[in-house]
């Protein structure tokens, strides 16, 4: 499968005005990769993750054009979406562990959802418990109330569930957040293993932490303030990263080995604008240590290296 | 869940105008809180209206008896006329010569009487007990449970009866007193769990560790949080308070010395008002606590609205 | 300065408190001025626990907590003010700990109120002002503001210079950097290292061993409310001797190793 996104907008609907939360997007996953879309919070990775699928009351589309296997996501237009869902794109959505209504058995619940999309129950029943098996949750927590899992069961519940119908796109919207470090893992392997397996062909990974994403995913996706900043291969943002918000970020997070006593990290000094009237030209010039006049006009996202792209006048040219 | 993790997403800023978020962090683009509220109150038409014709009865109430041209309970003019200029008998007389007018008047005043002590004891009663539960859980709060679980069952009428062959006179403070202390449970339920809610905020920890005391800390911290949920409360309790009153009246439990809304209901029913078409003895009273407290609960409708921007539309 | 001996803590559950659960169990740690102390731990570990038992918002139910030498459970009222003059705390969400309806500079106006009765409105304002400068905020930008106006990080250093404002000598740092965006954490972070070499000492809290190696001098390592491990931090986190920290460290996701080349590295290495 492939997904191409072309220009994408999305702006937020407000009292106050529209909160330009996705402006001008453009990227493109390849068939069987794992991307991960990495950002700090407002940079607009959830509403690029939501708008793929589902758009929230308040969003409201604006422009752009969403292609998957060289047809048409009509992303803007909910109606017309619905044959997509659960089928070609589904999420696993942020909280999913509150995503099962709490008063419905699993196996209830999953029996109802296929009927929603027409689809007859058996065939899909025995493959949700084969695959249910795959990562290690037994038949009996179909006959269960999600309140007697564990929150690291109920996220691959979920999982499995999401995934029940072999979509072309996954999209995972920020699934290891809540979990402690050794679900986390588990939560993690799971999700290659679908790709691996084939129940999933590509897939869309949205979180704030990155380096969950360099264990897992083959390209990264940096973004900031609603726009893109850099996209590489993982290795390559992590050891190699050209734009200076990516520099900085990566070399703000302590790892493992890096004490205060040896090394004190330093942040990036500031906060993002606000979307609501945001600033002509490059979002990150207010605390870029390379800003020039230059960056008055908004930099557009080229390629440095295959399959390397980068948003920033300083190193884009280079 | 885990209480060491982030359970919800990092700050959220203007990307992500969830519910109640507020505008972006760098430029408030909305007005102050209670600018805000007044913009939103002014344009709420149940608010407005409820509060119009609350107000209008609340004139009516003050001004009223001081232009009545007989007492009320004089038994002076003429039998079962209908409303007439003449004498000033404006709503006419009742069966026993006794002006309506200054019935009517005189009840409205007392309603409000009711109701801001009867509401207001529940009030203070309810709130005492839903406070000190929700702060304190624990023993404290099954025992006060239980309180207001036996409180919530007791048979009112059957008190209030045994109450009034004790008693010689009863005047409309024992009647408010009575109400306030019967009707204080749901409020005190009501509160508790809001003060569950609240109490297990960081605020409240904060303000323990800067060395606050307990009542400090919930009148100070907590209440102020919920001075909505108070205000509409007691606006509640205010209109249930009449409510109460009217029927206690209407079955013969009512004040000894002096004549409410919800007596002269009773006078009239007792003296066949209805088939003798009496029409100006009963009709008042009954559509003005009507008026009253069905007002009173659609400016609480429109208060909820106000105070809870998840109800506004945009 | 402050010691733990034998602290656990019981829970009652159940209707009228008929069953029991045990959220720490038999914990003993000191904390000396100028040392930073973590307690590292998933959920259900108790270290939350821990952190409000040492600040008197939960009663311990056995062993000791002593504060130079006095018993902390023993004080009320006036005592447990002192006791907060020296010891106190910061939680992980900024949010919550601003009253919402009030300005943030109000948890100022608390600590005055309680503990300052009489001092005077410019010489308040000036240690405000140094209190402010010592955590890297300027006052014209943070006062007079609601807490959504501000940011976490922000928010986070207010509370920080709350507490500094009091001649405190332990502050409890739960998980206080958990809700903040990468680019900001580790300004607060290193914000602790340098109230640290000031000669405070500070219990830090986390589920994340990353902050934890980063900011720390003596690592416990938390589990189902008892100390699995305890010990200098590159000890810890260099020669982990229990299984549960090298679980730990195997599954903490890293930037520039995978977790198949962690294990085999250390299967290699094996203890």
């Amino acid at each position: 499968m492939s997904l191409a996104v072309t220009d994408l907008r999305v702006y937020y609907r407000t009292l106050a005005g529209d909160v330009q939360a996705l402006d001008g997007v453009t990227f493109g996953v390849a068939d069987g990769e794992i991307m991960g879309l990495a950002g700090e919070s407002g940079c607009g990775k959830s509403t690029l993750g939501k708008s793929l699928i589902r758009f929230d009351t308040r969003m409201r589309f604006v422009g752009g054009h969403v292609e998957l296997d060289g047809a048409e996501l009509p992303v803007g237009d909910s109606e017309a979406m619905n044959p997509f869902r659960f089928k070609h794109v589904s999420i696993i959505p942020q909280y999913a562990m509150s995503a099962m209504n709490p008063t419905r058995k699993i196996g209830k619940m999953t029996k109802e959802l296929l009927r929603s999309r027409g689809m007859g129950s058996n065939g899909a029943m025995s493959e949700l418990s084969r695959r249910l098996e795959l990562v290690g949750l037994s038949d009996d927590v179909l006959d269960m109330y999600p309140i007697e899992l564990s929150g690291g069961m109920k996220q691959r519940v979920v999982m499995v569930i999401s995934t029940l119908l072999d979509p072309s796109l996954l999209i995972a919207d920020e699934i290891t957040s809540a979990l402690d470090v050794s679900t986390q893992k588990a939560v993690a392997e799971t999700l290659v293993g679908f790709r691996d397996r084939g129940f999933v062909k590509s897939m869309i990974v949205i979180t704030h932490d990155l380096s969950i994403l360099c264990q897992i995913a083959d390209t990264i996706l940096v973004m900031y303030a609603g726009q893109l900043a850099e996209k590489a291969p993982a290795e390559t943002i992590v050891d190699a990263p050209r734009h200076p918000y990516t520099k900085l970020l990566i070399s703000s997070l302590p790892e493992v080995g890096v004490r205060y006593a040896e090394k004190r990290l330093a942040g990036i000094a500031g906060r993002p604008p606000a979307l609501l009237h945001p600033p002509a030209g490059c979002r990150f010039a207010a605390r870029c240590p390379l800003a020039t006049k230059k960056c008055g006009e908004e930099p557009p996202f080229v390629g440095v290296a295959p399959g390397h792209s980068v948003a920033c006048w300083e190193v884009g040219t280079c | 869940m885990s209480t060491g993790h982030a359970a919800r997403p990092l700050e959220p800023i203007a990307a992500e105008p969830a519910a109640a978020a507020p505008a972006p962090a760098a430029a408030p683009a909305r007005m102050s809180g209670f600018r805000e509220m007044l913009h939103f109150a002014l344009r709420n038409r149940k608010l407005v209206f409820g509060l119009s014709v609350t107000l209008a009865m609340l004139v009516f109430a003050v001004v009223g008896p001081f232009l009545a041209h007989h007492p009320p309970l004089e038994y002076g003019g003429k039998l079962s006329w209908a409303p007439t200029t003449r004498d000033g008998y404006w709503f006419g007389t009742t069966l026993l010569g006794q002006d309506v007018y200054a019935q009517f008047t005189n009840g409205l005043r007392l309603a409000f009487i009711v109701g801001a002590l009867g509401g207001g004891i529940a009030a203070a009663v309810g709130m005492l007990v839903g406070f000190t539960a929700g702060y304190r859980s624990g023993i404290v709060d099954e025992i006060l449970n239980m309180l207001t679980n036996v409180v919530l069952v007791i048979p009112t009428f059957a008190v209030l009866l045994v109450i009034a062959a004790y008693l010689k006179v009863r005047g409309i403070m024992t009647e408010s007193l009575f109400i306030g202390l019967t009707s204080w449970p749901w409020a005190a339920r009501a509160l508790r769990a809001q003060t569950f809610s609240l109490v297990s905020r960081d605020f409240v920890a904060m303000a323990r560790l800067s060395g606050r005391n307990s009542w400090k800390i919930i009148f100070k911290e907590i209440a102020p949080n919920m001075s909505s949920y108070l205000f509409m409360m007691f606006i509640l309790l205010f209109g249930g308070a009449i409510l109460i009153a009217a029927t206690l009246d209407f079955i013969g439990l009512g004040p000894s010395n002096t004549i409410s809304l919800g007596m002269m209901m009773q006078l009239s029913v007792q003296n066949a008002a209805l088939q003798l078409h009496l029409w100006w003895w009963f009709l008042p009273p009954g559509l003005a606590i009507m008026a009253i407290v069905g007002s009173l609960y659609v400016m609480n409708v429109g208060l909820d609205e106000v105070f809870n921007p998840a109800l506004r539309e945009l | 300065m402050l010691k733990l001996e034998h602290v656990s803590k019981t829970y009652r559950v159940g209707a009228f408190g008929g069953s029991e659960l045990q959220a720490v169990r038999d914990v003993s740690f000191d904390v000396e001025p100028g040392e930073v102390i973590s307690l590292i731990g998933e959920s259900g570990s108790g270290k939350t626990t821990i952190g409000r038992m040492i600040l008197r918002l939960s009663p311990i139910t056995t062993g000791r907590i002593t504060f130079d030498g006095v018993d902390v459970s023993t004080l009320r009222r006036g005592a447990l003010k002192e006791y907060y003059r020296h010891v106190q705390g910061v939680f992980q969400d900024p949010f919550s700990s601003c009253n919402p309806i009030f300005k943030a500079d109000r948890i100022f106006a608390l600590i005055k109120d309680e503990f300052f009765p009489g001092v005077g409105g410019s010489e308040w304002r000036q240690r405000l002002d140094s209190s402010l400068e010592a955590v890297s905020l300027n006052p014209t930008d943070v006062l007079g503001k609601f807490p959504h106006q501000l940011s976490g990080g922000q928010l986070q250093r207010l509370l920080v210079a709350r507490a500094l404002l009091l001649e405190i000598k332990v502050l409890v740092a739960d998980e206080i950097i958990s809700m903040l965006d990468a680019s900001t954490r580790i300004d607060v972070l290193n914000l602790l290292g340098d109230l640290k070499k000031r000669g405070l000492g500070i219990v830090f809290i986390t589920h994340d061993l990353s902050l934890g190696n980063y900011i720390s001098d003596t690592t416990v390592i938390l589990r189902h409310g008892s100390i699995v491990e305890m010990g200098p931090t590159e000890q810890v986190f260099g020669h982990p001797q229990h299984e549960y920290t090298q679980m730990l460290l195997a599954s903490v996701p890293q930037l520039h190793t995978k977790w198949a080349d962690f294990e085999q590295a250390h299967d290699a290495t094996a203890v």
